[in-house]
């Protein structure tokens, strides 16, 4: 019974990060646009948010509060980014999220060399952070759901076209939705950076932005049933260090499972029509007068 | 506010002005990076430009960064034609290294045939590992950029697992490394050089022949049908997935190719995936783009990226920057071309 506890309890500190991060990009996906590049949009709010949770390395010099700001602020920032090329510039979106994942590893990586090896001192609790996610979770089921707000921004990734008629505004919504996304992920970031491994480490995201993307297709861009993908998510990453060594399996065996579970999941999900459930304009930039 | 006003048939000369304004543009910004790191960009500029193209041990290095990069960048150029994203070359490089390795380490095959089947075995398993993403796509509509990423971690770890576990070199105690394959499974370089030559040639014959698919055989005709409009491909009686099937082979093959030419070239052995490897995958989706789609001018855009990689080569050595310096080289760049497209496409108007 214990175990079974204690697995539940690692799994939600393992899921959180991918639950507010796929829920970032259920946001801007159910908006038409896609970003693939969570991962760096991750990487750079773990190292935005430890840098300044961190200060100058003395106690009182940083802020954890102003860390997560930072953090949330340098994800927006970079999808940001992508929403210009992709919304404004009309770009390729999943090459630009690509490109955007490059460019976050890399900048993160290169800004964030002095920080590397310096333990963060008064880590914060997780739990504000995973119930925070959970309720957010539920909220936001609520709000695409139940208020015109939320019908808005699905009518712009459904047919962008009839939006348009309708006087809304579809690049501006979907430069917000986009800039939302962003905003999670580099908070996503800031929960491993600060609360699940309080330091900096280069490669810290560790692939997880990736399997977020893949979450929100597995959930079927459900707010609520990203809850219980990243619950599972969660409990296959404690499985991985639990068995570990214990079994004739391999070790490189569990570093790979999370991966090719992804696979695996995607080719459930498409063995039973979940693409069917995508929104309807999910990758294609909007130009008035055009199909 | 700005507009865009479509031209019909964009000429040759703006396609190359503003690519090339593109690449300056990324350059800035890829220097303003550095700036925020510590670094100063023009230092670091001279010193890439010095340790690269300004005497023949440059050029070597280039050369030899450049051989994978040609080779895996013809096969994407196919498979971004038939807009088949594919991200797993770096996968498919390792799997077409480890079928060299248990070629070159584990078969008694005699000497004369042994590199031959090494490439042989190489493109196969390459070009299988491609298959997996393609056959999930056309099946089950699963995003092959999705699945092709996941299969360079899975490729990584199969490897470490090779090299950490049956296939660990009998002599080497710490380490995790194969034996060392045989003389006559190791490529000739060119004299004084890492640049094994037979890859190198195998790169430009592939440049040529797949230019010359792309544009004139009717298997290239329907590759570029069923990559611009499927529907169309499909009343016109041509198998989209069976084309697709065949370019992944042909992509993942190439690239499994760069991964033989990488291990019985320099390294001739099986190693760690990131000694193999430093993001080639990545960085050869630029070359692809930069040839917008002609295998021939990846002879141009090749090299010109093994500028960028050598040049970070140097840049990690002499400046004692961190590797993931080439992470920010593609993603600028990568960034900065797409952005640009709209402006090869379009007029810029001021004004309503």
């Amino acid at each position: 019974m214990d175990e079974l506890l204690n697995a539940l309890l690692r799994a939600l500190a393992f899921g959180t990060p991918l639950l507010l991060a796929s829920l970032g990009a259920v946001i801007n996906e159910r908006a038409g646009v896609v970003n693939l590049g969570v991962e760096g949009m991750m990487a750079l709010g773990a190292l935005a948010g430890f840098a300044v949770a961190y200060g100058d390395g003395s106690p009182g010099s940083g802020s954890i509060a102003l860390g997560i700001v930072a953090a949330m602020a340098a994800g927006g920032l970079a999808a940001l980014l992508h929403a210009f090329i992709t919304i404004t510039l009309r770009a390729n979106q999943f090459v630009s999220g690509l490109s955007l994942t490059l460019l976050g590893l890399g900048v993160a990586g290169l800004l964030g060399k002095k920080y590397e090896g310096f333990p963060l001192f008064g880590q914060p609790n997780q739990w504000p952070f995973t119930i925070g996610a959970i309720v957010l979770a539920l909220l936001l089921a609520f709000w695409l759901t139940s208020t015109r707000a939320g019908l808005t921004l699905r009518s712009v990734g459904e047919n962008p076209a009839a939006a348009d008629v309708l006087g809304l505004n579809v690049n501006l919504i979907r430069y917000g939705a986009v800039a939302f996304g962003g905003a999670l992920a580099g908070l996503a970031g800031a929960y491993l950076s600060l609360v699940y491994r309080p330091s900096w480490t280069d490669g810290m995201t560790a692939g997880l932005g990736w399997i977020a993307v893949a979450l929100v297709i597995f959930v079927g861009w459900n707010p609520l049933r990203a809850i219980f993908g990243s619950v599972f998510f969660g409990l296959l990453y404690y499985l991985q260090f639990r068995l570990q060594g214990k079994t004739f399996i391999p070790t490189e065996f569990f570093a790979a499972m999370p991966y090719l579970l992804v696979i695996v999941v995607l080719a459930f999900a498409g063995l039973r029509g979940q693409q069917g459930a995508a929104p309807e304009a999910l990758g294609r930039p909007y130009t008035r007068g055009e199909r | 506010m700005i507009r865009f006003v479509p031209i019909a048939d964009p000429p040759r000369g703006r396609v190359i002005w503003v690519t090339l304004a593109a690449l300056v543009f990324a350059l800035v910004v890829a220097g303003l990076i550095f700036l925020a790191a510590g670094t100063n960009p023009f230092e670091a500029y001279s010193a890439m430009l010095q340790g690269t193209v300004s005497d023949w041990s440059g050029w070597s290095e280039v050369l030899r960064r450049g051989t994978p990069l040609l080779l895996i960048g013809i096969g994407l150029t196919l498979a971004f034609r038939a807009q088949f994203f594919n991200i797993g070359a770096e996968g498919q490089l390792l799997l077409g290294a480890i079928a060299a390795g248990g070629i070159a380490l584990f078969t008694p095959l005699p000497p004369l045939v042994m590199l031959p089947a090494m490439f042989v075995g190489g493109a196969l398993a390459g070009g299988l590992w491609a298959l997996i993403a393609a056959f999930l796509k056309t099946r089950l509509r699963v995003n092959e950029i999705l699945t092709t990423l996941m299969l360079n971690y899975v490729a990584t770890y199969l490897l470490i697992y090779l090299i950490n576990g049956p296939w660990k070199g009998k002599n080497v105690r710490g380490f995790i490394y194969s034996d060392d394959f045989p003389d006559f499974a190791q490529l000739p370089t060119l004299p004084g050089t890492q640049v094994g030559w037979p890859t190198l040639l195998l790169g430009v014959l592939l440049a040529v022949g797949l230019q010359w698919f792309l544009g004139r055989s009717t298997g290239g005709y329907e590759l570029r049908v069923a990559g611009e409009n499927p529907e169309a491909a499909r009343y016109a009686g041509i198998s989209v997935s069976s084309v697709l099937f065949k370019m992944a082979m042909v992509t993942g093959g190439a690239a499994g190719l760069a991964g033989v030419g990488e291990v019985a070239g320099i390294h001739h052995k099986l190693l760690e995936p990131s000694q193999i490897s430093s993001g080639y995958g990545f960085t050869a989706v630029i070359v692809a783009w930069l040839a917008r789609g002609n295998p021939l001018l990846c002879l141009i855009t090749a090299p010109l990226m093994g500028i960028i990689l050598a040049g970070g080569d140097v840049l990690k050595i002499n400046l004692n920057l961190p590797f993931r310096i080439t992470d920010v080289f593609s993603g600028v760049i990568l960034m900065s071309l797409i952005a640009s497209e709209i402006f090869v496409k379009n007029r810029v108007k001021w004004g309503k």
